[in-house]
């Protein structure tokens, strides 16, 4: 008997539990999305790229730390959806993660590049293949190109080594090279570490990282005669890179001053920092 | 009087802490299993059952995304039934030397090695498996598929790694339940074998593992459990592409789809992880269902 009504306490007081914890949960989302959506106080909205997401997630927490009383609430669209949204007005700041169209900067945007994302491409140290066309790479990464011999090098297998889906490494990487869902990857490693370590690790091998972790490990292919650099990036000769631009309609120093505000922060040390950590290239 | 009335309110303090202990324990069963529901269902809808179950294509980031896990539960299943079948026969007899075979001496080193084999963390696996198997796998690889066009090489990162490495881990389980079980057969057993002019080999594997039954396969099922959950040491001895579970492909399991793709993954792509992660569940219950029917059955026996 009595075991019996200690049971019912027991799944009782779960019940209880359980519901207070869940009812606590949505409580605490509600809140926060009242704050998101917050009218009260000067506000900053950005629109757009997707592949921008770190970025912005990473300097809007970093701003609203030093300014406290502007919100920025950004929304990732895809770039292309930002742009169109900043030109009809509906935000302040379109991010794009590509150059502006010229019917776009026809229609008022400015194009305002704040970092600038390299992928270099690499191989293990005793690769003698250190020199690839865009073509040769693409077709190794659809799996088209199997031997390293049928670019040049040694008769050794082609192991390809990637990111997880959902990274934006990969994301851009692929995005970059066009080759979109047609990678045939043999390897899908979830961090840069792992793949730098692998490809270290592993003869005959290939992957992709962060231009700015690229180390004494491993050798960096060049891409058409070109090599992974910052100098060649930032003279645009180097095709995997893009910039991430913050584009606005009409000049900055035109804008609201909460915008200004949040340029001159980017620009910054504390901005560049944001942007450095996440290795990323600062424009010129 | 005094003392009484002391004693009388720590007995019901302690009663009280040790209850609300136990509601604790049950209270975390209760929403671990309606969480998982609750996030893993929606993609179900979204995506469609058969779609999700039954599809072999995994492009959760594409313009059109697919989403089929078939491959990713397929790898699971077979990883772990591979592991177990090379695991349990030499943890099997590992468990036979230990209790029948060997001296006092010896034993006293093997079982603390094995209770050792235990104590290892799972990342220590992974990373012996990544230095040591992974490369000689890779050799195996050139050497098997030399001058093939079809087949993608890995760098050894495959399914035949990954079954190593997990039949390596579920050995300490399935050695030290099988141990005990065996241990708990009666001496007369083995008297009256012997008596009857049986060889001591044939004791063993006649009467006494028969006899110790439900206990290794007890410890059978515990290797199961241990080789399905595993996630740390396969994701970095798998490759964790998205392919059919063959030795030398590389695959991803259950585990290792959450634990690769849950950091930036949104949207439907997030809920279908967590869906990936109510099937790793949903096996998991079943298993130890399995387990405490055979532990009941082994009471009602006893």
């Amino acid at each position: 008997m009595r075991k019996n009504v200690m049971k019912t306490i027991a799944a009782g007081t779960a019940a209880v539990l359980m519901m207070g914890a869940f009812a606590g949960c949505g409580a605490a989302e509600e809140t926060t999305d009242k704050a998101g959506n917050g009218a009260a106080g000067k506000t900053i909205t950005l629109a757009g790229s997707t592949s921008m997401e770190k970025l912005c997630e990473a300097m809007s927490e970093s701003f609203m730390e030093t300014y406290p009383d502007i919100t920025v609430t950004v929304e990732y669209t895809g770039s292309g959806a930002g742009i169109e949204s900043l030109v009809q007005g509906s935000v302040d700041i379109g991010n794009a993660s590509r150059g502006l169209k010229d019917g776009e900067k026809e229609n008022g945007a400015v194009e305002n590049v704040v970092a600038i994302d390299g992928i270099a491409v690499i191989t293990d140290k005793e690769n003698p293949a250190t020199d690839l066309t865009t073509d040769q790479l693409a077709d190794i990464y659809a799996g088209n190109i199997t031997n390293w011999n049928e670019v040049g090098g040694i008769d050794e297998a082609i192991v390809v080594i990637g990111r997880e889906a959902g990274s934006g490494t990969r994301g851009a990487f692929e995005e970059l090279l066009g080759v979109e869902d047609e990678c045939a990857y043999a390897q899908e490693l979830d961090s840069t570490g792992a793949v730098l370590a692998k490809v270290a690790a592993t003869p005959g091998s290939i992957g992709y990282v962060s231009l700015d972790v690229v180390d004494q490990s491993v050798q960096s292919v060049a891409l058409n005669g070109v090599d992974a650099t910052e100098e060649n990036i930032l003279a645009g000769e180097y095709l995997l890179s893009r910039p991430f631009v913050m584009a606005t309609k009409g000049e900055i120093s035109e804008q609201k001053e909460e915008v200004q505000t949040w340029f001159s922060y980017v620009e910054s040390e504390e901005g560049q920092n944001v942007i450095t950590q996440l290795g990323l290239i600062l424009p010129e | 009087m005094n003392r009484r009335a002391k004693k009388h309110v720590l007995e019901g303090v302690a009663q009280y802490v040790v209850t609300l202990c136990g509601i604790l324990a049950v209270f975390a069963v209760c929403s671990i299993t309606f969480y998982m529901i609750a996030k893993g269902t929606p993609a179900f809808f979204k995506v469609g059952v058969p779609q999700l179950l039954l599809g072999t294509e995994w492009k959760p980031t594409a313009a059109e995304p697919a989403y089929g896990i078939l491959y990713i539960i397929l790898s699971s299943v077979v990883g772990t039934g591979f592991s177990v079948l090379l695991g349990v026969p030499v943890g099997l007899l590992t468990a036979v030397f230990l209790t029948e075979i060997s001296d006092k001496k010896m034993a006293a080193v093997v079982q603390p090695a094995v209770e050792l084999l235990a104590a290892i963390p799972s990342v220590i696996y992974g990373l012996l498996g990544l230095m040591l198997l992974n490369p000689l796998m890779f050799r195996l690889e050139k050497l098997i598929f030399a001058g093939s066009s079809t087949h993608q090489f890995t760098g050894g990162a495959n399914m035949l790694s990954a079954v190593i490495v997990l039949a390596v881990m579920i050995l300490p389980t399935v050695v030290n339940v099988s141990a005990s079980a065996i241990r708990a057969v009666p001496a007369q057993m083995r008297a009256a074998s012997l008596a009857l002019g049986a060889s001591k080999i044939q004791t063993i594997f006649q009467v006494v593992l028969p006899a110790a039954k439900s206990g290794i396969l007890t410890g059978v099922v515990l290797g199961i459990g241990r080789a399905l959950g595993e996630a740390m040491a396969i994701n970095m001895v798998a490759g964790g592409s998205v392919n059919l579970p063959l030795p030398f492909n590389s695959v991803r399991f259950l585990t290792t789809q959450l634990v690769s793709e849950m950091g930036y993954a949104e949207g439907v792509h997030r809920q279908v992880l967590f869906a990936v992660g109510l099937v790793l569940f949903v096996f998991i219950m079943i298993i130890n269902l399995i387990l405490q029917r055979m532990r009941r059955k082994a009471v009602d026996n006893g």
